[in-house]
């Protein structure tokens, strides 16, 4: 999955590549190559280039856009996309087929596997062996170990619980240019209109080393402000709980849990959030997880590694004066 | 238009799920069932649908255990017309459930099929999209606003960069996230209505659907626990052991 504004790999892709390195080296002496698919860029594309970076990958598929598929094939529209993973792997047969469990997996590989008459394994957070996979259900509540024995295993995988793959030197890799327009009828029956992104320049919520959320204890939109000048402190990404998106406070994207983004950095800081079942979901892989909560019976602080019982709008421009002082007096010494 | 919405009995969201300790599941017993949460959001736009006069009868169908009825009546008490119950013992997933909902689908020939976009027990948010591959259809998910303009609909999704909107020719499907709307409750004399609203009851083999698929459970476990309920004093000290103890800031 390429970010379509900015031609960066997503995260979530690099994640899914460390999944599949760990299903390959348990395959064993077999063919065991990762190739990875492009669809909507040329050859020549800076994200192509940027592909070429990872160094696990041995070889490179790209779908070069014409005027009908750039965006259908950027946006990840599922109906353009799962038949073009479909007849290249029949073309191929894989024994994988992976993506991150971002929005745009979730879309397309469900439609992928039914396509190919086999199951689907979603959100893996652990491989076991080449056909073995853990994955949370009941929100995380238990663990589910499954085996697989269709014939191609369809995976997506969350991305917290692998490291990002990182990118080195670009290889030179084979890079095959296909041809594909779907003639099927749910491809021509969707067009893509248009989309609404609100900018940030803060880091992304999912790869941050830092994330503040935010919960119903900020009673309103304007009162996320103190989250922010916090986080600009600690160069940290600003999420939400779903109380708060509910509440119109933020927009959906800043979602922390199980139906929004899961998120597992350094620092976690929990703000207003009492901590509903589905919010831990997303968020208690977390390195160090902090609790700033005036009740101090909130489930959130079973989880937190520091809990602070206090009023949310003292103790969070308290902190952020702190560290502003902290610095400063780094800066001296 | 007809539109087709289908709804699953779950452990309800507010319940937490204790894991057996030989592996073999999760405890059910005396648990609170409920209509899973994403299903109440479908039905209810479906309903909502009909309100607007867009949708000229919605029919409800679920897949599951015999108790699943409950669910059913629920959604009739909402506003749904008549319900369809596939009886199943066995939990099954969703290719399978897929599959004979596409039976479904040729039989009642709907134009809109809304589902939720994940069941809560096993969260695997496949089967609307699995649904649509199987009939050929466009596929809405996670949708937070459903617009019906003619023959197309306009769906504007949650995604990861924030929303984006599709139109899709009809017949289509549509997967609920949780802001599309706010599920109403149902009232005493809609719940009396409803029990006199019929549910059809069939089998798989009724779908021509047989239960075979490539997923094997080996075990469920429960999940590392996390240490936590250490609590701080002031501000001051949370920084400290931020700073000197966890060393992230």
């Amino acid at each position: 999955e390429i970010d379509p504004s900015s031609s960066q790999l997503q995260g979530s892709s690099l994640a899914a590549i460390t999944a599949t390195s760990q299903i390959t080296s348990k395959i064993g002496s077999q063919e065991n190559d990762i190739h990875l698919l492009i669809a909507g860029y040329s050859s020549d594309s800076e994200a192509v280039n940027k592909a070429k970076e990872i160094p696990q990958v041995s070889k490179i598929y790209v779908v070069p856009p014409n005027e009908t598929s750039e965006k259908l094939f950027k946006y990840g529209v599922a109906e353009w996309l799962a038949p073009c993973i479909q007849q290249l792997h029949e073309k191929y047969k894989f024994s994988h087929i992976v993506a991150g469990a971002s929005t745009f997996g979730k879309n397309v590989m469900p439609r992928v596997a039914a396509g190919l008459q086999v199951s689907q394994v979603s959100d893996v957070t652990g491989v076991e062996a080449s056909d073995v996979f853990i994955r949370p259900i009941y929100a995380g509540n238990a663990l589910s170990k499954v085996k697989c024995t269709d014939p191609v295993k369809v995976l997506t995988v969350r991305s917290t619980a692998f490291e990002k793959a990182v990118l080195k030197e670009a290889q030179q890799l084979p890079v095959e240019e296909l041809s594909f327009t779907p003639d099927t009828n749910a491809s021509k029956c969707v067009s893509w209109l248009s989309e609404e992104v609100s900018q940030s320049e803060r880091p992304d919520l999912t790869s941050a080393r830092v994330v503040i959320s935010g919960g119903r204890g900020l009673k309103n939109a304007e009162n996320f402000k103190i989250l922010e000048a916090l986080a600009d402190k600690l160069g940290a990404a600003i999420g939400a709980s779903r109380a708060a998106v509910d509440a119109g406070f933020c927009p959906n994207e800043m979602q922390v849990g199980q139906t929004g983004k899961a998120v597992a950095p350094e620092l976690y800081i929990a703000v207003g959030i009492s901590g509903a079942i589905q919010h831990l979901a997303g968020m208690k892989d977390s390195k160090v997880i902090v609790a700033i909560n005036k009740d101090p019976d909130a489930p959130i602080f079973q989880v937190a590694d520091y809990g602070l019982v206090a009023d949310l709008f003292e103790a969070v421009p308290e902190m952020t004066k702190l560290l502003d002082q902290n610095a400063k007096t780094a800066v001296h010494s | 238009m007809k539109v087709l919405v289908t709804v699953k009995r779950v452990v309800d969201y507010a319940v937490k799920v204790r894991v057996k300790p030989d592996g073999s599941g999760v405890d059910l017993s005396n648990t609170k069932m409920s209509m899973n949460p994403f299903c109440e959001i479908a039905v209810e736009e479906a309903v909502r649908l009909k309100e607007a006069k867009v949708a000229s009868e919605v029919i409800v169908a679920s897949i599951g255990p015999s108790q699943s009825s409950e669910q059913i009546r629920t959604a009739l008490a909402m506003g749904a017309d008549r319900g369809i119950h596939v009886e199943v013992e066995k939990e099954l997933p969703p290719l399978v459930i897929s599959r004979a909902l596409k039976s479904i689908v040729l039989k009642e020939k709907p134009s809109l099929v809304i589902l939720g976009k994940q069941a809560i027990d096993d969260d695997c948010n496949q089967t609307g999209q699995m649904l649509a591959q199987f009939l050929d259809w466009p596929q809405g998910t996670f949708a937070s606003k459903v617009k019906v303009v003619g023959e197309k609909l306009q769906v504007t999704r949650e995604v990861d960069r924030g929303l984006e909107t599709l139109e899709l020719r009809l017949p289509a499907v549509v997967t609920c996230d949780l802001r599309l709307n706010e599920p109403r409750y149902a009232t005493l004399p809609n719940i009396m209505k409803a029990k006199k609203k019929p549910i059809e009851k069939l089998g798989l083999k009724d779908l021509n659907c047989e239960p075979s698929y490539g997923l094997q459970t080996l075990s469920i476990f429960e999940p590392p626990k996390r240490q936590g309920g250490n609590k701080v004093e002031s501000v001051a000290e949370l920084i400290e052991k931020l700073r000197n103890e966890a060393k992230v800031i």
